[in-house]
């Protein structure tokens, strides 16, 4: 059986993790930079309301004896009015000295250069923006220098930011979205001709090497070529094995025929014992390693076809009476009856070669150890699963080694005298546990043995 | 019976012409397929024996010609393949058997036989000695009129002795012609089926008798 192999990580969960990651990377940098933006310019805007009102007052002051008078200007506080009815706050100093307004209110720090000066700040609790200025005022021999602070809270400002965000935010999450969902898009359409390469190969009869022709995308390209180079060697040493058994059995079997047929004509022209024994000895040894050479090759076949079976829909008991009418021959000469029993189709799936190959060598087995002038009883049933089972009337098998009968090269000890290699048990149960079935033996009550192949 | 063997090694062929003439058949020999091809459309034969692998290509090509071509003439195929490795089934291109090298030749017979039985509607010859009549390949024997079931030991000897009446056959002989090479069996195994043969002839003209020390004959009146 093949191992599955290691996963380390999954390219569609790579490429959707690196698509959706820079996709919300994108939104959130969106968010802020617009809304940065948003809140600079906001600020602007109330800064030069703010720097305006301060203007004003600064220039309604007048230095009349001595004494500063300030007329404050309709309009000074009028154009701070927002939506949010914000609160506003002033102080105006002369020099030191307040002169009107709140004391508290921060001033601002730093070299007074007379330009106007912004700056944020918590008072009473809220966040507000003060901006300052301050103008000097010369009398008949005063000098006198007066600043002005105009403050105001946020909360118009802050209205008008939430609104900005949440249109960023939303912005943003479509933005989101619509990425998610052509991520999902691409990588499927990626991964589509992976999975449609798998899919072709997987699909496949374990017959079928044929290279992939289908065309696939250039960076599949180095993939596909290799999976083809590798299936045409595949294809090639499968072929040498098939060929080489194929020849192989030629060879060995062709010489082994001419030697028996002379040896089976020289036996009727012969007549001292001596001569005939030497013939017989002969012929048999033929018999046995072609028989032998024969299971040999035929084990190292299904032993190399196990792992890929041609699974087909096929009736067993149409392939056993095949076998059955095939073997008769054989049967007749020793007057042996091969009974065969089962008339309803029984369906199975498997590989029908080796399937036949195995109840062949089960029956050849039956053959060899039975009796002439014997039966041989072979039931198929589809209860409780598809199963031939063979029984003669031979002398059974021997109770103590029933377990190890199976086992390559393995032959009862009641064999001796009879022609085998030991490999034809072993043939039916590679192929029964290959089918995922298994071989099962047993002597039956009135003597002889019984052999379940079972699928 | 008429054969021809397709066979391209030419000891096996030899070993298997021998063999058939010793059995008292006729057998041509091809050894390619454009010879079996001449032979096949002019010769008349009961039974094609071919080989798979010949040096001018497969066996197989012939025996699709042949079907192709509507002759009936029956094909047993002589196969060294091993059987898990032939994917294309020689029985499904039209052989009516096979065998596999090396062969047993009363398997073949056997075989020949039960194909020939197949195919009804050939001619099949019928031996007739006296009140005794044997079609061989049907395996219908007739007594005084009277049919008569035998088995396929039964009829292998009746067979041998019916082909050379007069002709004594040691029982060392009939033991391998009716015995497989695996059984381990005496002489005296024979006697059985002798005796079982002349409970079927009784009655009739043929009587088979024991020559002591050189084996049995079949005499008739």
């Amino acid at each position: 059986m093949t191992e599955s192999p290691k996963v380390s990580g999954s390219l569609r969960n790579r490429l959707a993790v690196t698509l959706i990651g820079g996709a919300s990377l994108l939104a959130v940098l969106l968010f802020l930079v617009v809304r940065t933006y948003a809140a600079q310019i906001a600020q602007q805007g109330q800064d030069s309301i703010l720097g305006a009102s301060v203007t004003s007052i600064l220039d309604a002051a007048v230095l009349r004896d001595d004494q500063v008078e300030i007329d404050f200007p309709y309009a000074a506080f009028s154009m701070l009015t927002t939506p949010a009815h914000d609160r506003v706050f002033y102080a105006i100093y002369r020099d030191a000295e307040l002169l009107s307004g709140y004391a508290d209110l921060p001033l601002p720090k730093g070299s007074d250069s007379g330009e106007r000066r912004y700056q944020s700040a918590e008072f009473i609790g809220k966040p507000i923006r003060i901006s300052t200025a301050s103008r000097t005022l010369l009398g008949a021999d005063v000098k006198t220098r007066i600043t002005v602070s105009v403050a105001q809270t946020q909360d118009a400002l802050s209205d008008r930011l939430n609104a900005i965000s949440r249109n960023i935010a939303s912005f943003g999450i479509g933005f989101f979205v619509l990425v998610v969902l052509l991520s999902f898009w691409a990588t499927s359409s990626t991964i589509a001709p992976l999975n449609r390469l798998a899919t072709s190969v997987t699909r496949r009869g374990p017959q079928d090497l044929s290279p992939v022709i289908k065309p696939v995308p250039t960076e599949m390209l180095p993939l596909v070529a290799s999976l083809n180079r590798l299936m045409a060697r595949l294809n090639q040493s499968l072929t040498q094995s098939e060929d080489f058994i194929a020849e192989a059995a030629h060879r060995v079997r062709t010489p082994l025929a001419t030697v028996r047929s002379h040896a089976e004509t020289t036996l009727q022209r012969v007549d001292k014992e001596q001569n005939r024994q030497a013939l017989r000895a002969m012929i048999r040894a033929i018999d046995e390693s072609s028989r032998a050479a024969g299971q040999l090759l035929d084990h190292a076949m299904i032993t190399f076809r196990a792992d890929q079976l041609e699974y087909q829909q096929l009736d067993l008991v149409e392939l056993v009476q095949k076998l059955v009418l095939r073997l008769s021959p054989v049967a007749e000469m020793k007057d042996i009856d091969l009974r065969f029993l089962g008339d309803q189709p029984v369906l199975c799936q498997g590989d029908p070669i080796l399937l036949q190959n195995a109840i062949r060598n089960l029956i050849d087995n039956a053959l060899k150890y039975s009796p002439s002038e014997s039966a041989i009883d072979i039931w198929v049933t589809s209860q409780p699963q598809p199963q031939v089972e063979i029984r003669d009337q031979g002398p059974g098998f021997p109770i103590d080694e029933i377990s190890d009968l199976a086992q390559r090269f393995s032959r009862g000890n009641n064999a001796a005298g009879t022609i085998g290699s030991g490999l034809g048990l072993t043939i039916a149960q590679d192929v029964a546990i290959a089918h995922g079935g298994k071989l099962a033996l047993s002597n039956h009550t009135g003597g002889g043995a019984c052999v379940i192949f079972s699928l | 019976m008429k054969f021809l063997l397709v066979e391209d090694n030419p000891d096996l062929a030899k070993a298997v012409c021998d063999r058939m003439h010793l059995d008292g058949h006729t057998i041509d020999h091809a050894e390619n397929i454009s010879d079996a091809i001449g032979f096949s459309e002019t010769g008349d034969y009961d039974l094609i024996l071919l080989d798979i692998m010949l040096p001018d290509g497969d066996g197989r090509s012939f025996l699709k010609r042949h079907r192709d071509q509507k002759r009936d003439t029956p094909v047993i195929v002589l196969t060294a393949r091993s059987q898990v490795s032939d994917r294309i089934s020689m029985l499904d291109l039209g052989a009516d058997d096979y065998v596999t090298k090396p062969f047993d030749h009363e398997e073949l017979q056997a075989r020949c036989r039960a194909v020939l039985r197949r195919k009804a509607g050939t001619a099949q010859s019928v031996l007739q000695i006296k009140d005794v009549s044997f079609n061989p390949v049907a395996g219908v024997v007739t007594v005084c009129g009277k049919t008569i079931n035998l088995r396929n030991r039964e009829l292998r000897l009746l067979e041998l002795l019916f082909n050379a009446p007069g002709q004594i056959f040691p029982k060392q002989k009939l033991v391998d012609r009716l015995f497989s090479y695996e059984e381990d069996v005496s002489e005296n195994a024979v006697e059985v089926y002798i005796a079982r043969l002349r409970k079927h002839l009784e009655g009739s003209a043929l009587k088979i008798t024991t020559h002591r020390g050189l084996g049995y004959r079949l005499d008739h009146d």
